[in-house]
């Protein structure tokens, strides 16, 4: 017999309508619920020869299985979040079995609590900027009375500080475009940048930003967004998303 | 409800980047950076493995594969 673990998506309050008929996750796995103190753990019963930490190690590294995981899990926490607020789960989250993930609902109770109620009603949208960093035409060189090597020199100097002069620009631009978003979002959080192989871009990423969005002000939120493209500045939307960026148990514990 | 063409469908065009690809970038920012976090009775230790890392290695490493085939 194979051992198995309890792979954990999200956590709900229990409603009604937290069924999960015909729902399945990672693995091709079949989502089940298991309620405790009016929460609801979405989780299914997944082999430790796939999850366990030592095959995930390995698994981790590889694209295919990454990315059919990653959407499995992605998948139960839309559907989920459809019915009712959601508290999603980072990725690979597997316990023993389900009486921990009981331990935990009992435990964590006020938090989750407080967590799922911050995001009732909000969607998270991501907003990405990017700006070609490499376009300012460097200054015009003056006429110099210096030999062709002070020339050069200038030259470079004068690129160098438009170089640095670009990327502060940016810096600035992109705490403009975050206090700006942020003005109309009620909680938000910057991912780190992507790197420029993943962005797929050759300009630089200024903003790899999240927001917590309440779902009344969504129109003014996308036209906020539409106000910033433009000056240099490419923005990029996407979403909405489940709240993942604003369900961190860790950082309320820390508070 | 608009949403942006991703810029990841015009790379996908270009036989670059699958758009699939892109969106799962966005997708892995938030459920290896975001979620929620536990630990504790876990069959596997998550702090053990630097997730982000790991993932980052090996999308950098499709993304350069596909960019030597086209």
């Amino acid at each position: 017999m194979t051992d198995t673990g309890t792979y954990l998506y999200a956590v709900t309050e229990e409603t009604p309508s937290s069924g999960v008929a015909g729902l399945h996750g990672v693995a091709g796995t079949t989502v089940r619920t298991i309620p405790c103190e009016g929460l609801v753990a979405y989780v299914s019963t997944v082999p430790l020869d796939q999850f366990g930490a030592e095959p995930l190690r390995r698994s981790m590294e590889d694209l295919d299985w990454l990315g059919e995981t990653a959407g499995a899990h992605h998948h139960v926490v839309e559907e989920v979040a459809d019915r009712s607020p959601v508290a999603p789960v980072r990725l690979v989250t597997v316990y023993r079995g389900d009486e921990q993930v009981r331990d935990l609902l009992r435990e964590r109770h006020d938090d989750f609590v407080h967590v799922l109620s911050t995001v009732a009603g909000r969607r998270e949208w991501g907003v990405k900027a990017y700006a070609d960093l490499s376009a300012p035409a460097p200054a015009a060189a003056a006429p110099s009375r210096g030999g062709p090597g002070t020339a050069y020199l200038k030259k470079r100097q004068a690129g160098l500080r438009s170089r640095e002069e670009a990327w502060r620009q940016a810096a600035a631009q992109a705490e403009h475009l975050h206090d700006t978003l942020s003005a109309v979002a009620v909680a938000s959080h910057r991912h780190r940048a992507q790197d420029p192989e993943l962005s797929g871009r050759r300009e630089a990423m200024l903003l790899n930003g999240a927001y917590l969005v309440e779902s009344s002000r969504d129109e003014e939120f996308l036209k906020t967004v539409d106000g910033l493209r433009g000056r240099g500045v490419e923005v990029e939307l996407t979403g909405p998303w489940a709240p993942y960026s604003f369900t961190d148990l860790e950082v309320r514990g820390d508070g | 409800m608009t949403v942006d063409n991703p810029r990841g469908a015009a790379l996908a065009e270009q036989g670059r980047l699958p758009a699939e690809r892109v969106a799962l970038v966005d997708l892995l920012d938030r459920l290896l950076a975001g979620g929620v976090v536990v630990s504790g009775d876990l069959v596997l230790s998550i702090a053990d493995i630097d997730l982000v890392r790991i993932s980052l290695r090996v999308l950098i490493m499709s993304v350069r594969e596909n960019l030597g085939e086209a």
